[in-house]
């Protein structure tokens, strides 16, 4: 389990990292280093790139490739810093890693991926997958996916997923011959269908109505902060016109003009550092869109628990039926409606050889039932069991990162006012020589 | 600091170097009728930082500091105090006004008595600066707060806006004041100290009618403006100007700043609402919530002191320089009648007449105008550079006070998100 480890921040090295760019790196991995992967390499999403290619319908188009680099912890400790081993990846590539994941860990509460297209903009942020700043987040994000993949205690150990990390050419056809897409069909269609369970754990109901009314809230969170930015965009940026107005008619003075023309390069600088400000709190929008998409899976973990309780649930529906239908043919009163019944009614007895196969189709069929019953069972069992250690894996995992996901949103907050205070410091004191 | 213009009268010191928070005078009436709880709670700092003492409006040492204020005061001693305080709404069946009280105490043998209390309303400051403009042409007259408010924009009996009125006022009444001219204006003494000034209005109307007529002068043709009154009134020009570009800008800052509260206020209860199926996460979510809801209080402030107390100097500013260029305008007519006279004269020169007194009384009329005007230039120069840097520091003041509220609220909330981890730690 991975309690049992240490509960150390993984630092990632990433030499193409600013330090800012590490320390958010540091602050958005908050993974735990006592489990099996991690503790063998480091990965790392190190670059992005473009490419153009054709593709499945021979057109000409550009996309963007990821460079995922792996280094074995013990080279790097020891000092002697080998190169790093490295394939390039495309996103679609880490989707089709995580629907494996998906189908083959049902019980388990699979990391999110960044998000596909860029939702929750504001004016100056672009919606555009190949705009820089998009393809960078983004960067961040799948590395981040990564290792929390690596850092989970069932996931981490997966096959798939470690030629994923290693294997460059053949890792598509690898998955496919899983067959994890047949399976994957069929629990899709049931997962969106929509069925009543008659027995469903408490406490996967109250998780799932968690999961929804945490993605409400978080999607209603980004959108206020996205429009909050807009409009913290637009105060600072205004206040560059008081550095032109300042300059001009520092012109015209005499006395005063030194004063206001330096006054106004504060307020050039103070209009100029919005920019990162957002900057930085878009990392923070970033963290919760990552709980925005964690929420999903965890519906989806708790709707799969209500798949297998249903599936047991008719299990056993249809296992009581046939006892039932057992009873009758014994004692010969009809209180199932079945379709034998009827036709013996209207049409007579059945002769007692009829009666007899009948009989002993049903004791199969009943054999079969309670097999298939105890099976089902099992399964509802073991999965309720797994599910349920994941799932308190991950309130722990959610309420810590939060935490510190809000620490870091006051401390970003904290360097804006003690920003605004040097700036307009500045300027008064510019002000009071003129 | 300032610079003295040589030959000039001497210039009384000016109305001080007043922060936004309004430095009261010293022998004002007490503090708390003017400033309620306001005293307490804004620091007022003077442009050179040193805090000014208001713990007392008489002690010693504050009146030093209040003196300290006026660089150029130079030793010499005011003999003229005003202020204008205590507004109070009167209702009659007529109409709702608001009337100040003005204090004044003085030792100038001009006044009948050492100090005077009357009660005035915005009418009679409006009188009085009519008769100061009508009396006195040739020097710049301070400008009053704007007299017409659109009704239903701006509500006229709002507590801000009667202070701002006030302070505005009371800025005005200084300024007379410590005018060396102007501040001996029978119609200035009259509105200190007359009981009824109504009375007094319909007689200095009567007798004074005539004086106003002399500079009224119109249709001359001006030759050439002397450089320095040209260069004035393109400065006017200019600086109208820019003042008009930051009064726009600092209504766009607002208004931006007002959208983003609304949006700030939507964004505080999202994390309230959250914190409510949390457990764990509950303190910090609220925290962060009652966070955001500290800074849009902050900002809310911020907000309404620009709308109060910066936009309306500058307005005033624009007023004051539009009955400056008026007097400009009329400098060049009385040089431009001047010059017209004398050419009259010239033309006749060879007949060796004495020039005729009308034109010496024109050659003196021009002389004394530059003169007056000269010396208000300087002051005005002087008051301008103070009122923005006053006005200009003030509003930085106003934004290092926002940003200084909003940095207490979040360092306050680190230890509470914080708190569970230390839990954490020590038991792990």
């Amino acid at each position: 389990m991975a309690d049992s480890g240490s509960e150390e921040i993984a630092v990632i090295g990433n030499t193409d990292l600013t330090p800012s760019e590490s320390e958010n790196n540091l602050k958005n991995t908050m993974v735990e280093k006592g489990t099996s992967l991690l503790k063998m390499m480091e990965i790392s999403v190190a670059e992005a790139e473009k490419r153009t290619g054709k593709n499945a319908v021979n057109m000409q188009e550009t996309y963007t490739v990821y460079l995922i680099e792996t280094r074995p912890v013990d080279a790097a400790s020891e000092g002697t810093n080998p190169v790093p081993d490295s394939l390039w990846r495309r996103y679609s590539e880490f989707e089709l890693l995580r629907n494996y994941l998906l189908v083959t860990y049902p019980f388990s509460v699979v990391p999110p991926l960044p998000e596909k297209r860029a939702e929750f903009v504001w004016h100056k942020l672009s919606a555009d997958n190949m705009d820089p700043d998009f393809v960078e987040r983004r960067r961040v994000g799948l590395e981040n996916f990564l290792l929390r993949v690596a850092s989970h205690p069932d996931l981490s150990s997966d096959k798939i997923f470690y030629s994923f990390l290693t294997e460059e050419n053949g890792w598509k056809e690898t998955v496919f011959e899983t067959g994890f897409q047949a399976k994957a069909d069929s629990r899709l269609k049931a997962l969106n269908a929509t069925f009543r369970v008659k027995n469903p754990d408490k406490r996967f109901a109250e998780m799932k109505h968690y999961g929804d009314e945490l993605q409400s809230v978080i999607s209603q969170l980004l959108r206020v902060r996205a429009r909050a930015a807009d409009r913290l965009y637009g105060v600072y940026k205004v206040h560059g016109n008081y550095g032109r107005v300042f300059s001009e008619w520092s012109a015209i003075e005499k006395e005063m003009g030194d004063g206001l023309q330096s006054a106004g390069h504060h307020m050039d600088a103070y209009a100029a550092s919005v920019d990162d400000i957002l900057e930085e709190e878009e990392h923070y929008a970033d963290q919760l869109k990552e709980y925005l998409f964690y929420a999903d899976a965890l519906r989806a973990v708790c709707r799969k628990h209500e798949l297998t309780q249903y599936e047991l649930e008719m299990a056993a529906q249809d296992l009581t039926s046939k006892k039932q239908q057992r009873e009758e043919l014994a004692t010969g009163t009809i209180r199932t409606f079945s379709l034998k019944g009827m036709t013996s009614k209207l049409f007579g007895q059945e002769t007692p050889e009829q009666r007899e196969a009948k009989v002993k189709m049903l004791e199969t069929q009943i054999e079969e039932g309670e097999e298939l019953v105890k099976e089902r069972n099992t399964e509802c069992e073991e999965f309720v069991k797994s599910a349920w250690v994941d799932i308190e894996r991950f309130k722990e995992q959610k309420d810590h990162d939060l935490r510190e996901a809000l620490i870091s949103y006051a401390i970003m907050q904290i360097s804006m006012c003690k920003k605004g205070i040097q700036v307009w410091n500045n300027a008064k004191e510019c002000f009071s020589k003129m | 600091m300032s610079a003295m213009s040589a030959g000039a009268p001497r210039s009384l010191a000016s109305s001080g170097q007043k922060s936004i928070q309004d430095i009261l005078h010293p022998l004002s009436a007490e503090e708390s009728a003017l400033n309620p709880g306001s005293a307490a709670e804004k620091d007022l700092i003077l442009p050179n930082g040193t805090p000014v003492d208001t713990s007392s409006p008489a002690s010693s040492s504050s009146l030093l500091n209040r003196l300290q204020l006026d660089d150029d005061l130079d030793g010499e001693t005011r003999d003229l105090f005003v202020t204008v305080d205590d507004p109070k709404k009167h209702v009659s069946t007529m109409e709702t006004y608001i009337t100040y009280r003005v204090c004044t105490k003085t030792t100038r043998t001009e006044f009948d008595l050492p100090e005077y209390t009357v009660r005035r309303r915005y009418q009679d400051f409006d009188w009085l600066r009519n008769k100061l403009e009508e009396s006195q042409p040739t020097h710049l007259i301070p400008p009053l707060p704007e007299k017409f408010v659109m009704k239903g924009v701006v509500d006229r009996f709002s507590e801000e806006f009667v202070e701002t009125r006030r302070k505005a006022l009371d800025k005005f009444l200084k300024r007379v004041a410590d005018h060396p001219v102007l501040s001996f204006n029978e119609h200035f003494n009259a509105f200190l100290s007359a009981k009824d000034l109504n009375k007094r209005q319909g007689l200095a109307l009567l007798t004074k009618m005539g004086e106003s007529v002399k500079y009224v002068t119109g249709g001359y043709k001006l030759r050439a403006r002397p450089v320095e009154f040209a260069a004035m009134g393109d400065y006017l020009d200019l600086f109208t100007q820019k003042l008009g570009t930051i009064d726009r800008i600092a209504q766009r800052i607002i208004k931006e700043q007002s959208e983003f509260l609304m949006e700030l206020r939507e964004y505080g209860p999202v994390y309230s609402s959250w914190s409510s199926f949390e457990e764990d996460l509950h303190d910090p979510l609220e925290g962060v919530s009652g966070c955001v809801s500290n800074c849009s209080s902050a900002l809310e402030e911020l907000t309404e002191d620009m709308s109060e107390d910066f936009l309306p100097v500058l307005r005033e500013y624009v007023l004051y320089i539009e009955s400056m260029k008026n007097v400009l305008k009329k400098r060049d007519q009385v040089q431009a009648e001047y010059e017209t006279k004398l050419e009259a004269v010239v033309f006749r020169e060879d007949k060796k007449t004495p020039v005729p007194t009308d034109v010496e009384k024109c050659q003196d009329r021009v002389e004394c105008f530059n003169a007056d005007l000269k010396a208000d230039w300087d002051r005005w120069e002087n008051n301008k550079r103070q009122d923005f840097r006053q006005l200009l520091t003030g509003m930085a003041d106003k934004n290092i006070q926002y940003y200084e509220k909003c940095l207490a609220a979040w360092e306050s909330l680190i230890p509470v998100l914080q708190d569970k981890q230390e839990a954490e730690g020590e038991t792990s």
